[in-house]
C-alpha cells in the first residue's frame, strides 16, 4: 500500500500557486524538493492547469499528490500537498489563500487586478504558509497582518476591526511626521 | 483564426500586465534606485516587487548579481513605510541563498523583532532565522525565547515556525526551547497552539515515553486548534502502530473521541487513522466507516474526495465493512468531479457483489472516455482484482478490457490493461482463448514496442497449448510483415516456439522463417537462420533447449563474464556453467496488492532481487583469501542468528562454490561503551565438511556494521550435502568511551554463543524457471531418474506439503503447478532447478491427500548427474 501513515509534521504544503488563463505563472511558491528545478516546477504547472481549467471539481489526485483548487474570471488558485495529507487541511489553507487575496483586491479577483496589488498578494502567501508550514488560516487575520494601504477602501466594507486599525496608523503615521 | 486569437491576446497581454516582457538585468539595474535619498517608497517598493516577481518566474540571478541588489535592499531600511519594509523582507528571504555576506542585515532585523513595532515583529522574525547559521543562532537564541512566549500570536508562531525550521541545523539549540513550547501550547490562539505542539513533538519525538505523555497530557486537556488536534491524532496514531496496541490502547480511545469533534478536519483525520491502522477489527472500523459514510453526502467536494478515498482503502483490507455504504457510493457515479465518480466505482466493485458487476462495467463505460489516465489505471486495477475474485466474470470483464484497449490512452494506462488481461490468463485457464485473441487484436495495431513484443513473447509460450494453435500464426507472421526490427525478431521467436512445440505446424513454421532469412535486419535474419537450423534437426532435446526454454543465466553476470574472456584470451571455450544463474524473482503468490491511487509508484522488486548476487560476488571477490574460489553459484537470504535486540546481532549469508561454502557473517555491536577487535566465528564442521579459514573483521565499533568470513570445503563425497553448525563468536573487548569513541589500550577475550547455522539442500540448487516443463523433462531423459514414495503424515493439506517441499527443495515451481485448484485430493507439482556444478535437476511430485488425513507423494527426479538425483530424491526423507 502506500506510504502508510504520515509522520506527524507541521511540513504539510508542498506549493501554492496562483496562474492566469492560459496557464501561465503568476505566483508559484514551491517549499519542498519535489520539482527542484524551475523548469520541472513549470511543466507541472502546464499539466495541472491542463487537467483542471476545464472541469471546476476543487481536487484531483495528481502526479501522486492532492491538489486543491480554486478559479475566478481568468485566474486560477492551487494548494499542492501530499496525497496522504489531510484534504480538508489543504482545503482550508486554500480558503485562506482564496478569501485573502479576495479580500485584498476588495471581491475583484482576476488577473488586472491581482497585478496591480503583486506587492500585497506576495505578503499574503508568505503570510499563509511559511516554508511548507501553514503559519495562518483565518483570511482576516492575514489581511491584517498583511496591512495594505487601505485608506481607500469605502468605509462600508470595511469591518469594524479594520476601520480602527486604519484609524489606529493614521494617528500614528500623523504622530510620527 | 488560430493565429488571430493568439494575436489579440497578446495584445491584451502587453497591456494588461505590467510584470510581463521584464529583463533581469534591467530590473537589477532599476534597483540601484534604492540607493537615492529620499527614498520614494512607492517607488522603490514597485521596482522591489518586479525583482520579487522575476526571482519567482524562475530566473536564476548570479551570486554577484544578487549580492549587488542586496546591498541596495539594505538601504531600504531608512524607511519606515510598513509595505515596503516587508516587502524587504520578503527579498532578503527570497536572496538568502544566493547573495553573499547577508548577515550584514542581522543587526537591522534584531531591532525590528524586538521593537514596538507588532507589524514587523514576527516577519522580521522569519527573515532574521532565514540568514542564520549554528554559530550566530546563539546570539540570538535570548530573543528567540522570549519570542516564543510573546503575548503577540504573530510573533510567537514566527519564532515557533521559525525553531522548527532552524532544528534541522541547529538541533542541540532548539532543543533548549522546549520549556518555551511548552508553555505556548497554553496559548489562546489556535495557530500557536498548534506551531507550539509542532516543535514540541518535534523535539521530544525520538523520545517515546515523553511523545506518549505528550499525547495522553494533551488529549484530557482541550485544545483549541483542529489542527492541533489533526498533529495529535497522528502522534497517537504513529504511537499505536510502533507498540502494535490496536484497539486497546487508551491512544484509541482518544481518536475515537475525536470522531465526535465538532470540526470537520479532524473527524476526517481520525476516521482516516483509524482506517490506517494495522491491527483493526471489522468492529473499530465500524465508528470510523459511518462518519466517513455522512461525508458522501456532504455539498462539499474535498469532504466527498475525501471520504470515498478512505472508504476504498478500507474496502482493500474489510470488504465487508463498506457494504454498509453501498447506496451513498451508487449516488457518487454520477458526481460531477470524475475522482470521485471513479473511486466509488472501484470502492464498489470491491465491496459489490458477483451479480452487480454487470451493472457497474455498464456504468463506468458511458463515463470512461471523460476520465484522466490515472483514474482509467485504478480502474483496471480495480478490474484485475475483480478477475481474481470472480473468475466467472472473465467474459464480461475482458470484453470490458478489449473495449478499452481500442480506445485512445497513455502508454501507461495501455500496459496496465496488457498486464491485467495477462495476469487474467495466467490466473484463469477458462479466460485464455478469449484474452489471447483479444491481445492479437491489440498487436494489429500498437504503436508501443515494449507492449507488442512482450504479448508475442506470451503468444509463444501460451499459443502453442491451446487446442487451435495455428489461428495465432496469422497474427504473429503480419508482424513480421509489418512492424520494426524488435517487434520482428520477437514474432520470429514465437514462430519458432510453435514450431518446436506443435510437430504439426511445424513444416509450415520452417516455411515461414526461411522467408524471414531474407530480413533487412541483422538481429531478425540471424534468429530466424538460427530457429530453422534447430527445427530443421528434429530432435526434441535440442529444440527444447534451444527454442522452448531460453537462456537461464543472469545476464549481467553473463556480460560480465563474456568481458572477463575476452581480456584474457585463452584456447579453452568459454563455459557457460561459469555465469551465475538469473535467481528467479520470488514469485508473488497473490495478484498484486492494488495501490488506491494512481500515481504512485508500484515498487519494483524484482530488479534488487536480480543484481543481489552480483552485488555479493562483487563483495567477495574484493576479499583476497575468498578471490580463488571460482564463481559464485548461489548466496542465500540472511538469517538472523541472534535475537535482534541483543548485545551483538549477527546475520549469516551463505555463499555456495563449486567445491566451497563460506559464511558470511554480518555483525553488529549495539553496546555504545565497547568497541570488539580481531572478531571471528568459530564453527565446527558437521560431518565432512572441513572449516578451511577464518578472515577475522579488525574492528567493529558500535553500530558501524562489520562483516567476517567463514570458509569451508564440502565433503568430498557427493552425496553429503547437509550439515548443522554450531557458531561462537570470538572477539577482543575494549572499553570505550560512549562519546568519543576512543577505546581503552588493554583488552580482553570474550565470547558470545551464536545459533547454529543449518546448511540445506536448498543452498545447493538455484531456482530456474522452465517455461515448458514438459519439454524440459523429455530433453533431460530417464538416465538418472529416481522415483520413490513418501508418506508425509504431518502434512494435512496439498498446499503445505507443497510449500514445505518447494522450501526444503529449494527448486522453482513451473507451469503454475504450485497453486491446487479448489477440492482437488490429487495434485501434481512440476519443480526445476540448477545443481551446484551446473546440472539441471527437475523433480516432478504427485501428491495426493490420503484416507488418514496426511499426503502420499510419489517423487520422480531427473538430472544430468547421478548423484544430484540421489541427493534430491533422499532430501525430502
Amino acid at each position: 500500500m502506500e506510504g502508510g501513515i504520515l509522520e506527524p509534521s507541521l511540513y504539510s504544503i508542498k506549493a501554492l500557486a496562483i496562474l492566469d488563463n492560459d496557464g501561465n505563472r503568476l505566483l508559484a511558491k514551491y517549499y519542498d524538493e519535489t520539482f527542484p528545478t524551475a523548469k520541472e516546477q513549470k511543466t507541472f504547472e502546464k499539466n495541472l492547469f491542463n487537467k483542471t481549467h476545464r472541469a471546476n471539481a476543487e481536487i484531483i489526485m495528481f502526479e501522486g499528490l492532492t491538489c486543491v483548487y480554486k478559479s475566478n474570471v481568468d485566474l486560477f488558485f492551487y494548494v499542492i500537498g501530499s496525497s496522504q495529507e489531510n484534504e480538508l487541511i489543504l482545503a482550508s489553507v486554500l480558503n485562506a489563500f482564496y478569501d485573502s487575496v479576495s479580500q485584498i483586491l476588495r471581491k475583484n479577483v482576476e488577473k488586472r487586478a491581482l497585478l496591480d496589488n503583486m506587492d500585497a498578494i506576495y505578503l499574503a502567501a508568505d503570510e499563509i504558509c511559511d516554508g511548507g508550514i501553514l503559519l495562518e488560516a483565518d483570511p482576516n487575520a492575514v489581511v491584517q497582518k498583511v496591512a495594505i494601504r487601505n485608506e481607500d477602501i469605502p468605509l462600508g466594507e470595511q469591518t469594524v476591526a479594520q476601520v480602527l486599525q486604519s484609524a489606529k496608523e493614521q494617528i500614528k503615521w500623523s504622530l510620527l511626521k | 483564426m488560430m493565429m488571430l486569437k493568439r494575436d489579440k491576446k497578446e495584445e491584451e497581454e502587453g497591456g494588461g500586465n505590467p510584470f510581463s516582457n521584464l529583463e533581469r538585468s534591467s530590473v537589477l539595474q532599476e534597483a540601484r534606485t534604492f540607493n537615492e535619498t529620499p527614498i520614494n517608497p512607492r517607488k522603490c517598493g514597485h521596482i522591489l516587487t518586479k525583482v520579487l516577481y522575476i526571482i519567482n518566474q524562475g530566473e536564476i540571478i548570479g551570486s554577484t548579481e544578487a549580492t549587488e541588489a542586496f546591498f541596495a535592499m539594505t538601504k531600504l531600511f531608512q524607511s519606515k513605510d510598513p509595505i515596503l519594509r516587508r516587502l524587504v523582507y520578503l527579498g532578503i528571504k527570497e536572496m538568502s541563498k544566493i547573495a553573499q555576506d547577508v548577515i550584514i542585515v542581522t543587526s537591522s532585523l534584531m531591532k525590528d523583532m524586538t521593537g514596538k513595532e507588532d507589524q514587523f515583529r514576527g516577519p522580521a522574525i522569519r527573515a532574521l532565522c532565514s540568514i542564520t547559521d549554528t554559530s550566530m543562532l546563539q546570539s540570538i537564541e535570548r530573543y528567540m525565547k522570549q519570542a516564543i512566549v510573546d503575548k503577540v500570536p504573530a510573533v510567537s508562531s514566527a519564532a515557533l515556525v521559525s525553531s522548527l525550521h532552524l532544528s534541522k541545523s541547529s538541533q542541540e539549540v532548539v532543543k533548549r526551547w522546549v520549556n518555551e513550547a511548552q508553555e505556548a501550547v497554553n496559548s489562546d490562539n489556535i495557530m500557536v497552539q498548534y506551531h507550539a505542539l509542532g516543535l514540541l513533538y518535534h523535539i521530544r519525538r525520538s523520545d517515546k515515553l515523553a511523545v506518549t505523555k505528550l499525547v495522553s497530557k494533551f488529549s484530557k486537556h482541550t485544545l483549541k486548534s483542529p489542527y492541533a488536534y489533526c498533529l495529535l491524532i497522528r502522534i497517537a496514531t504513529k504511537l499505536i502502530e510502533e507498540e502494535d496496541a490496536g484497539s486497546s490502547s487508551p491512544m484509541f480511545d482518544f481518536i475515537e473521541s475525536c470522531l465526535r469533534h465538532k470540526s470537520e478536519m479532524v473527524i476526517y483525520e481520525a476516521a482516516q487513522a483509524i482506517v490506517q491502522l494495522k491491527n483493526t477489527t471489522a468492529k473499530d472500523l465500524a465508528p470510523a466507516v459511518s462518519v466517513l459514510q455522512l461525508f458522501c453526502s456532504s455539498p462539499k467536494p474535498t469532504l466527498r474526495f475525501a471520504a470515498v478515498r478512505t472508504l476504498n482503502k478500507v474496502a482493500m483490507k474489510h470488504p465487508a465493512a463498506v457494504t454498509a455504504c453501498n447506496l451513498d457510493l451508487e449516488n457518487l457515479i454520477t458526481d460531477v468531479n470524475r475522482s470521485i465518480a471513479t473511486l466509488a466505482i472501484t470502492t464498489l466493485l470491491k465491496t459489490g457483489s458477483e451479480t452487480s458487476v454487470d451493472r457497474l462495467m455498464k456504468q463506468i463505460s458511458s463515463f470512461m472516455s471523460e476520465i484522466s489516465d490515472e483514474f482509467k489505471i485504478v480502474v483496471v486495477q480495480a478490474i484485475r482484482s475483480l478477475c481474481a475474485k470472480f473468475p466467472r466474470k472473465h467474459s464480461v470483464l475482458m470484453n470490458f478490457l478489449a473495449s478499452m484497449l481500442r480506445d485512445e490512452g497513455g502508454f501507461d494506462y495501455k500496459r496496465e490493461i496488457v498486464d491485467c488481461i495477462i495476469a487474467t490468463i495466467e490466473e484463469n485457464p477458462e479466460a485464455k482463448e478469449a484474452g489471447l485473441a483479444h491481445l492479437c487484436e491489440f498487436i494489429e495495431d500498437c504503436e508501443h514496442t515494449v507492449l507488442a513484443t512482450k504479448i508475442l513473447h506470451l503468444l509463444g509460450r501460451e499459443g502453442p497449448r491451446t487446442p487451435t494453435p495455428s489461428k495465432y500464426i496469422r497474427f504473429i507472421y503480419n508482424r513480421v510483415i509489418l512492424e520494426n526490427a524488435a517487434v520482428r525478431a520477437a514474432a520470429v521467436s514465437a514462430l519458432a516456439k510453435f514450431g518446436a512445440h506443435c510437430e504439426e505446424l511445424m513444416h509450415s513454421c520452417i516455411v515461414l522463417l526461411e522467408r524471414c532469412q531474407m530480413d533487412t535486419d541483422d538481429e531478425v535474419r540471424d534468429r530466424a537462420t538460427f530457429y530453422v537450423n534447430v527445427l530443421k534437426q528434429q530432435q526434441r532435446a535440442l529444440s527444447s533447449a534451444y527454442i522452448l526454454n531460453g537462456l537461464q543465466v543472469s545476464v549481467v553476470g553473463l556480460e560480465r563474464a563474456l568481458h572477463h574472456y575476452t581480456l584474457e584470451p585463452s584456447e579453452t571455450p568459454f563455459d557457460m556453467k561459469t555465469v551465475p544463474l538469473a535467481t528467479q524473482p520470488i514469485v508473488e503468490q497473490k495478484v498484486r496488492e492494488t495501490p488506491s491511487m494512481a500515481g504512485e509508484a508500484v515498487s519494483k522488486p524484482d530488479k534488487a532481487a536480480a543484481t543481489r548476487q552480483d552485488v555479493y560476488q562483487e563483495q567477495l571477490a574484493a576479499v583476497p583469501e575468498l578471490a580463488n574460489l571460482g564463481a559464485l553459484f548461489k548466496s542465500s537470504q540472511p538469517v538472523e542468528i541472534t535475537e535482534s535486540e541483543t548485545e551483538y546481532y549477527v546475520q549469516c549469508v551463505k555463499h555456495t562454490f563449486s567445491n566451497y561454502i563460506v559464511f558470511q557473517f554480518d555483525c553488529t555491536n549495539t553496546l555504545n561503551d565497547q568497541v570488539l577487535e580481531k572478531v571471528t566465528v568459530d564453527m565446527e564442521a558437521a560431518d565432512g565438511f572441513e572449516v578451511v579459514k577464518q578472515i577475522p573483521c579488525a574492528s567493529l565499533p558500535y553500530n558501524k556494521p562489520g562483516t567476517t568470513y567463514t570458509l569451508a570445503h564440502l565433503p568430498e563425497d557427493p552425496t553429503i550435502v547437509t550439515g548443522t553448525f554450531p557458531c561462537t563468536l570470538k572477539f577482543v573487548v575494549k572499553d570505550c568511551d560512549p562519546n568519543t569513541g576512543e577505546p581503552d589500550d588493554e583488552g580482553y577475550d570474550d565470547e558470545y554463543v551464536l545459533e547454529d547455522v543449518e546448511v540445506s539442500v536448498a543452498d545447493h540448487v538455484q531456482k530456474v524457471l522452465k517455461p515448458n516443463f514438459a519439454a524440459s523433462w523429455e530433453e533431460v531423459g530417464p538416465e538418472n531418474e529416481l522415483e520413490d514414495t513418501f508418506a508425509l503424515s504431518s502434512m494435512s493439506t496439498l498446499e503445505e506439503a507443497i510449500k514445505n517441499i518447494i522450501q526444503y527443495l529449494g527448486l522453482q515451481p513451473c507451469e503454475r503447478s504450485d497453486k491446487v485448484p479448489e477440492g482437488k485430493s490429487a495434485h501434481t507439482l512440476y519443480l526445476a532447478g540448477i545443481y551446484r556444478g551446473g546440472h539441471d535437476a527437475l523433480v516432478r511430485a504427485k501428491l495426493a491427500l490420503d484416507s488418514s488425513g496426511g499426503v502420499t507423494m510419489q517423487l520422480t527426479v531427473r538430472s544430468t548427474d547421478p548423484h544430484v538425483s540421489e541427493v534430491l530424491a533422499t532430501a525430502i526423507a
